[in-house]
């Protein structure tokens, strides 16, 4: 049995999660990774994609997340994301409607470097698009 | 003196007029119930990001290439201040605190020669400052149409103010809002947002850790420091909401107990003419025997 840590969703509306989770896997910019009970202090940022979540008692729970950031400690991992939903509760049509708003906010950028950002950003809620629901 | 059909329609009024005002009250007092939860459930949120800003920051405190959002473009010629205000009225002092502040602070930096630019978040703000400053005001949000207010609002006010700063129209931004104490305290707070300012003491038990970058430091502030704008908004914005409802709670409830005052006074009156009105009918009648 792997050693439990607290595991903290947190959207800037409220608390999503509090719980003794076992193993949490986060989209980090830089690619997924997986947390376990003492992981070395660590900050990155996440980009939009499925948090897994096993829980000490042996559930697993997904979440999609919009970007954020995650700080990771020995003791714990806290997920401050932009926004998140439990996966079960996205719809293809909330999607959606969000990589149309991201779409237009790239289309509607002036400088090229926001552009690019942007446009970054609208790749990866594609590509979660694909991955989470399979059309 | 009023006839007594007059006072009766007077106290039928003032009746009405109690009604709503106790109406009004229940409505705002449960309103503030879900803004007060609304304004808890955001706090982790905000202290969070506090926290991992503020060892950020320290750790950048030196660094002459920090983001400007930081450290500051090094002048504060030009000031944004952006004042958040209610929707509505009837709130008792809510509204016309925050604006006094915000309109010292303007005059003040007025006199010293600064340049003063005005975001108005919210109709009655934005009403009140236009008479003033008309020529200051840049920009005004309202969100009437919002039921619920969600971080999608707060980051809508927060790229605007962004994009004035990228775009080099303001040095220093400072954000007017009404901080909620309890619910017959709410203190009009002005609170600089950018460049940005930590608390001291958060930083130092935040730097202890030593933490590892995913991307780099630079990177991860440079992400952080704009989506902390409109997390502060955001807070701004629900505190307003907890204060607004809160203000509004107790002015509603002064004037229920304001009417129940004159409703007392005024049936006073009418009793007091009724009876004088029958004693006078009466001697009239004993007088009219008398004389037979």
């Amino acid at each position: 049995m792997a050693d439990a840590f607290n595991f903290e969703l947190v959207s800037p509306e409220r608390l999503l999660v509090s719980e003794k989770a076992t193993e949490v896997v986060i989209p980090a910019t830089l690619g997924e990774m997986t947390v376990l009970a003492n992981h070395a202090p660590t900050m990155t940022t996440i980009k939009p994609g499925v948090v897994t979540v096993k829980l000490a008692s042996g559930q697993m729970d997904k979440y999609v997340v919009f970007g954020g950031f995650a700080d990771i400690l020995p003791t714990g991992c806290t997920l401050l994301a932009e926004s998140a939903v439990a996966l079960s509760d996205i719809t293809r049509e909330t999607l959606q409607a969000r990589i149309e708003a991201a779409r237009a906010d790239a289309g509607a950028a002036a400088d090229h470097e926001h552009r690019t950002k942007l446009e970054e950003y609208l790749a990866q809620l594609t590509e979660l698009n694909g991955a989470i629901l399979p059309a | 003196m009023p006839s007594l059909k007059d006072l009766k329609n007077r106290i039928a009024s003032v009746k009405a007029t109690q009604k709503i005002t106790k109406a009004m009250k229940m409505v705002a007092a449960a309103k503030l119930r879900r803004a007060q939860e609304a304004a808890e459930a955001a706090r982790p949120y905000a202290e969070r990001m506090n926290k991992v800003l503020a060892s950020l920051s320290a750790a950048n405190a030196g660094n002459a290439e920090a983001p400007l959002l930081l450290s500051g473009t090094g002048r504060d010629q030009v000031h944004l201040l952006v004042v958040a205000t209610g929707e509505r009225g009837l709130a008792g002092g809510f509204n016309s605190s925050i604006i006094r502040l915000a309109r010292d602070h303007a005059l003040k930096l007025l006199a010293e020669g600064k340049t003063v630019k005005i975001l108005t978040v919210g109709r009655k703000g934005n009403d009140i400052l236009r008479r003033t400053f008309k020529d200051n005001i840049v920009d005004y949000v309202t969100f009437r149409e919002v039921k619920q207010l969600s971080f999608a609002n707060a980051d809508d006010v927060a790229r605007r103010v962004l994009d004035l700063f990228n775009k080099g129209e303001f040095d220093v931004a400072t954000l007017f809002y009404a901080r909620f104490q309890s619910v017959i305290s709410q203190v009009a707070t002005a609170q600089q947002i950018i460049p940005a300012k930590f608390d001291d003491a958060e930083a130092s038990t935040g730097s202890a850790a030593l933490y590892e970058y995913e991307p780099s430091e630079e990177e991860i502030l440079e992400d952080l420091l704009p989506r902390n704008v409109a997390v502060q908004i955001f807070r701004a914005l629900l505190e307003n909401n907890a204060s607004f409802y809160g203000a509004q709670m107790s002015a509603m409830d002064n004037a229920t107990r304001n009417a129940g005052e004159m409703i007392n006074k005024l049936t006073l009156s009418y009793n007091r003419q009724r009876q004088a009105q029958i004693t006078k009918e009466l001697i009239e009648i004993i007088s009219g025997a008398e004389a037979l």
